[in-house]
């Protein structure tokens, strides 16, 4: 902060004491400041109170149809209408997954919660389990679980019944499965000093990273199709899927390079001095570190990555978001605070997932920086 | 690794250059063969489907309406060709607007996350936070669902001070008219900036020969008073025909569509969260020290930050800032989501659900947002070798 200038005069470690001399510290230092803290708590009390009366006070919570969160006598200003959340919830989660089936789906979110977990924790027993678990074994597991096998007697769902947070989380995961091994390939690629192999990932990095998510999801839906034999055409989700997986894996490219850029050369040499062949060199000396290093920009990564899954709507496909458009549109339900609601539900859903990474990326970020300090 | 040629002996180097021209030579075989593959396979499907191939389609008539359009379209003459570039340049406006107004109000709450004052640092921390974790496709629907369409309908329009009017159907605003006599007005805005830059470079030789010259208040006389002094004496030339609530709609005025407004408020809000972030680090990349030794030499704190502190922390701000500006350009394809008729919408939605000739619209499409993108970066590469410093 000192930076902007102001910092220098020395002040009285008293005038810092006590509530007060908090407030006159932080709030009120000089008449400028002071005017903006008024202004401040002006907005505060200006927004704050009309929106915790729409969101709990005013709310209806129970209710059969757009009849309980219309306006009426007993209620002329009927705030958040949770009741057609309550309704539409399971719409939400599971899409139009069959009700029987729907174990499956939970069954798969703790899969993929037991694999996130003991990825993320870092002091976890047998990561590198878990790496093989996460990264081979839960793809396979997952396949099985929610599109079934009848083999084993799980009856097929097809893809064009899954929705809501499933799809959500199916796009997401999928995306980070695969972006990974193939962000760290195409880096390694790219710094190669074979020129072809550098060519290819260059010209793939770039391409990828300088058009939008979505003319590549419309290229992974209206091309793909035309490119392999009729009988090969790929499902909807998984065309839409491929485009996110290849569209991730260009930009976690970019942040394993940074990473591969900040190991040092003294430790690539020290490996090769060793006998280690190049992928055991990157295997066990490089690559950990790098990783290690851009372990932050990598969960920034997956930040990005799930926000953009929003995005597979213009392929048609029914994830969260499009459900609660879906949910929005039905006139059972149409009243002047359904959108809204609809939009705090799927609000809080981000902000929650979003934000929780970004506090465990900078707690990394923490803990990298404790461990350089040493 | 280019550093392996150092550590490894000569017989085990040809090997492994051998053995790097096969794996080049596999690679691009199998590149060219997929590719191959591909087309023969794209050839049969067109075929069966009875689609064209190649760019013919560009000179046919459209046939289908586009909501905005900043140059002659009429959807009975125009062509193909001609819809690529009204969604084009609709591209490039909302950009351009949203830029302008996310560099703005992101500049505003980068510098007050900085500031002393508790209050106003935790508000901005807390819009950064929240509008950074939701998603802009989120926030664009809730704009253009929530926001937007509530707003009153055609008979309760909301005026506006200044003449506009606020509706469901859009903001109208009053459409400036000019009279012939306004060039003058704008052959002295020319010869004003054009003074003001000789002002400039006048003001730099009298400094570095020692000269303490002001530039700031003649440079403002210049730019802004010259113009208006002209205005004034050719006998303000402008009108502004007012909109005006007719039965069926508004007449008059300059309309600005909801979509629009919507994707403008979105791209803004969203871009600025980021940009924010952007100038926080920059400022904070600059040591304190520097601040520290322009107080020492006795300059203000005004002085200090336009000398010392914002050259330095623009030199870090301005490559991610450009990045920023670049996603602002790409996210604007969300417009496709509430149809308001960007590039995307127009041609990778309207002309290719028409001719249904997929490869070459999403070539084009793709095409240009790589072509604005190679130059951006082309445009923040200059910058960076102008700004670099010299290390001895």
């Amino acid at each position: 902060m000192s930076a902007i200038g102001g910092e220098f005069r020395v002040r009285g470690a008293a005038a810092h004491a006590g509530v007060f001399g908090w407030l006159r510290a932080n709030l009120f230092s000089s008449p400028a400041n002071a005017a903006l803290t008024l202004v401040c708590i002006l907005a505060i009390a200006w927004i704050a109170p009309p929106l915790i009366r729409f969101l709990f006070l005013d709310a209806v919570w129970s209710g059969e149809g757009r009849d309980a969160c219309l306006a009426s006598i007993a209620q002329p200003h009927p705030g958040a209408c949770w009741a057609f959340v309550r309704v539409w919830f399971s719409y939400f989660v599971y899409g139009s997954y069959p009700m029987g089936e729907r174990w499956r789906v939970d069954l798969f979110f703790l899969a993929l919660a037991l694999g996130v977990v003991w990825l993320s924790w870092l002091s976890a027993p047998r990561r590198d389990v878990g790496a093989g678990y996460f990264f081979i074994a839960l793809p396979i597991l997952s396949f099985v679980l929610l599109h079934g096998a009848p083999l084993i007697g799980l009856a097929v769902v097809p893809t064009a019944l899954w929705g809501g947070v499933l799809v959500t989380v199916v796009v997401a995961a999928i995306g980070m499965v695969f972006s990974l091994p193939l962000g760290i390939l195409l880096a390694l690629a790219r710094r190669s000093d074979m020129p072809v192999v550098r060519l290819f990932a260059v010209a793939f990095i770039e391409f990828v990273r300088g058009v939008p998510l979505i003319t590549v999801l419309f290229m992974a839906s209206v091309m793909l199709p035309l490119f392999v034999p009729e009988r090969l055409a790929p499902d909807k989700l998984l065309r839409a899927l491929i485009g996110v997986a290849l569209f991730a894996s260009a930009y976690m490219a970019e942040v394993v390079r940074g990473g591969l850029v900040a190991v040092s050369r003294g430790q690539y040499e020290a490996a090769r001095a060793l006998g280690l062949t190049y992928w055991r060199m990157m295997g066990l000396v490089i690559l950990p570190q790098a990783l290690g290093v851009t372990l932050p920009n990598i969960v920034n990564t997956f930040i990005g990555l799930f926000k953009d899954t929003t995005l597979v709507f213009v392929v048609g496909i029914f994830d969260f978001l499009r459900t609660i458009e879906a949910a929005r549109a039905d006139p059972k339900w149409t009243a002047p605070t359904t959108t809204v609601t609809g939009y705090v539900v799927a609000a809080l859903f981000y902000f929650v997932c979003c934000y929780g990474m970004s506090r465990y990326a900078r707690s990394v970020e923490a803990r990298l920086a404790r461990a350089g300090r040493r | 690794m280019a550093d392996d040629a150092q550590v490894l002996p000569r017989h085990a180097r040809r090997a492994r250059r051998l053995g790097g021209v096969a794996i080049q030579i596999g690679l691009v075989v199998l590149v060219i063969g997929l590719a191959f593959g591909a087309a023969l396979n794209a050839a049969q499907n067109l075929a069966r489907a009875n689609i064209a191939s190649g760019f013919g389609f560009w000179n046919n008539t459209a046939g289908f309406d586009i909501s905005q359009t900043l140059i002659g379209y009429s959807a009975s003459t125009s062509t193909f060709g001609r819809a690529f570039w009204v969604g084009l340049l609709n591209t490039l406006f909302v950009a351009a607007i949203g830029i302008v107004l996310a560099t703005v109000l992101g500049f505003v709450i980068g510098i007050a996350r900085l500031s002393r004052n508790w209050l106003i640092a935790r508000l901005t921390g807390g819009y950064v936070e929240l509008i950074r974790n939701v998603p802009l496709l989120l926030q664009l629907l809730f704009w253009y669902n929530a926001v937007l369409q509530s707003l009153p309908q055609l008979r309760d329009s909301v005026p506006l001070p200044g003449g506009g009017i606020l509706n469901n159907r859009g903001l109208f605003l009053p459409r400036p008219e000019f009279a012939p006599a306004f060039g003058a007005v704008l052959v002295a805005l020319v010869v004003g900036v054009v003074a003001a830059f000789i002002l400039r470079l006048w003001a730099r030789r009298r400094r570095r020969m020692g000269g303490q010259v002001r530039v700031l208040w003649p440079a403002f006389a210049f730019l802004c008073g010259l113009p208006l002094l002209v205005f004034a004496l050719a006998g303000f030339p402008l009108a502004f025909s007012f909109p005006e609530i007719g039965r069926f709609n508004v007449q008059g005025g300059v309309e600005i569509l909801p979509e629009l407004a919507a994707l403008v408020l979105a791209l803004t809000v969203y871009t600025a969260a980021f940009i924010a972030e952007v100038v926080r680090a920059g400022v904070l990349a600059v040591p304190s020290g520097q601040t520290e030794a322009a107080q020492a030499l006795g300059l203000g704190t005004g002085a200090t930050l336009r000398l010392v502190v914002v050259p330095q922390a623009m030199r870090v701000i301005v490559p991610p800032l450009t990045s920023q500006y670049l996603n602002l350009i790409k996210n604007s394809s969300l417009a496709v989501a509430i149809g308001y008729p960007d590039l995307v919408q127009v041609f990778a939605g309207s002309v290719l659900n028409i001719t249904g000739q997929a490869v070459e619209v999403i070539a084009i499409t793709m095409a240009v947002y790589l072509a604005i993108s190679l130059f951006m970066s082309l445009l923040m590469n200059l910058y960076a070798r102008a700004t670099a410093i010299a290390e001895r």
